[in-house]
């Protein structure tokens, strides 16, 4: 059946082109990457566009390029390029982990983590791991171009920071100082593709801090900072899981949906601390599972 | 709105005709071109039925305009089979992997590109490719059975 909505296409080639379409349908066209959301929220009218405006023309926007520590994902790189991506895996392996996880192989040959987080939906994968790694954000608009961390991407579900004439070109990641480890954990209904009910990103570094941030179970994705104080520099045994475990109902805000309830995603997030915590230091000492094994 | 005129490969020949932008590539590729192997099941991306190769890679053809496939390259399983059977197709055959046939192509398309990427794919190998192609007949044992067997050392 073809979308009963009607808009206009257009695939500029240049980033000019692209942000002045934007501006001349004047908030009312969005951008269009891999479409794995857009083209389905377009379809059952959960958006009406005047207009898609089509990134794919732009090649330096499929760029994925890393060097001296810094990793560069365009804002066309699929899920599947960074998990092939031998650099990825080895310098942010979250990255690979969570991108092995992503819906199933034939969106990830097309779904974006750029527009991963455009749609910005509260179970979105990327996001957390963006939050851990501090990524930064570039976006280009009628002004010129800015950045932006990943810290201050998420208002809301399915709101963002980037303005309507807007358009985000690529996502920056440095690689941590020293010796890191950590691990993604997302729990799903079964072990094929599912959209998570929850999950948790934690990220150890050599000097001590620990990093965490849990999706699915917030309006956004969300950092822990508390959590993160109470674990700084500490080893992560029994007593001290425990004691993050009981922090979490001040922390996150799950919701009963058709996924999951309340009660089984908040205690589940505790058992992923449990499970990750341990895993991530171990790691984070060369050793533990290998990255991309269920922990969950 | 305006109509777009396009031009793509389809199985080895190329397919020129105009669309509008709301149209979507499943629906121009059986409606328009005749070309019935991508089913539409779920029509949102999750079963895999719609399945077609763009440029070597599986994709949903459900979450795609027909605008966006100008000037790329698409394989059915129309495309596979010109000449016969392929080997895999052979192999499923074979084995009873399919009942009612709905989720075949899919099936066929997603082992297609794993098997050009891996030629000796392990179990969880091939249960990760085919994790977004839904089977609501055989349980995928026979599927996953023939693609052992075709690939083993």
């Amino acid at each position: 059946m073809t979308i009963a909505h009607r808009f206009d296409y257009e695939r500029p080639d240049s980033l000019s082109g692209v942000v002045s379409a934007l501006a001349r349908y004047g908030g009312k066209a969005r951008v269009l990457a891999g479409g794995t959301d857009l083209i389905g929220w377009v379809r059952e009218d959960v958006l009406a566009p005047e207009a898609l405006i089509d990134l794919k023309a732009l090649d330096e926007l499929n760029m994925l390029h890393c060097a001296d520590g810094v990793l560069q994902i365009g804002a066309l790189v699929t899920f599947n390029q960074l998990l092939e991506s031998d650099a990825v895996r080895r310098d942010f392996p979250l990255v690979f982990e969570m991108a092995g996880r992503v819906a199933s192989n034939g969106v990830r040959n097309r779904a974006t983590m750029a527009g991963n987080i455009c749609s910005a939906v509260p179970c979105n994968d990327s996001g957390p791991v963006l939050l851990v790694y501090e990524a930064t954000l570039q976006i280009a608009g009628p002004n010129g171009t800015r950045d932006l961390s990943a810290l201050e991407w998420f208002l809301g579900p399915r709101k963002t920071a980037l303005q309507s004439d807007e358009v985000l070109t690529g996502i920056t990641l440095k690689k941590p100082a020293g010796r890191h480890g950590g691990c993604w954990l997302k729990l799903g209904r079964y072990k094929g593709e599912d959209l998570a009910q929850a999950s948790t990103a934690i990220l150890m570094l050599e000097n001590g801090e620990t990093r965490i941030a849990f999706g699915s179970v917030a309006p956004v994705p969300l950092r822990a900072p508390a959590m993160e104080a109470l674990l700084k520099g500490r080893t992560a045994d029994a007593a001290l899981i425990a004691q993050a475990q009981s922090m979490l109902p001040e922390l996150i805000a799950p919701i009963t949906d058709v996924r999951a309830s309340r009660e089984y995603r908040l205690h589940m997030v505790g058992v992923m601390l449990e499970r990750g915590l341990p895993a991530a230091a171990e790691r984070l000492n060369g050793n533990g599972p290998d990255y991309g094994t269920t922990l969950i | 709105m305006k109509t777009h005129t396009i031009t793509f490969r389809l199985n080895g020949e190329t397919c020129t005709l105009d669309v509008e932008a709301n149209e979507l590539l499943l629906d121009v590729l059986r409606d328009k071109v005749g070309v019935k192997s991508p089913k539409a099941g779920c029509e949102r991306g999750d079963c895999g039925s719609c399945t077609i190769l763009l440029e070597g890679k599986s994709v949903r053809s459900c979450l795609i305009l027909a605008v966006e496939v100008d000037e790329q390259e698409i394989t059915t399983v129309e495309g596979l089979s010109r000449d016969g059977l392929s080997p895999l197709q052979q192999a499923f055959l074979n084995h009873s992997s399919f009942q009612c046939g709905f989720c075949a192509p899919g099936m066929v398309l997603s082992v297609t590109e794993l098997l050009g990427k891996n030629p000796h794919p392990a179990k969880e190998e091939i249960q990760e490719a085919i994790a977004g192609n839904l089977c609501r007949c055989t349980g995928y044992q026979p599927i996953i059975d023939a693609v052992l067997e075709l690939t083993k050392k």
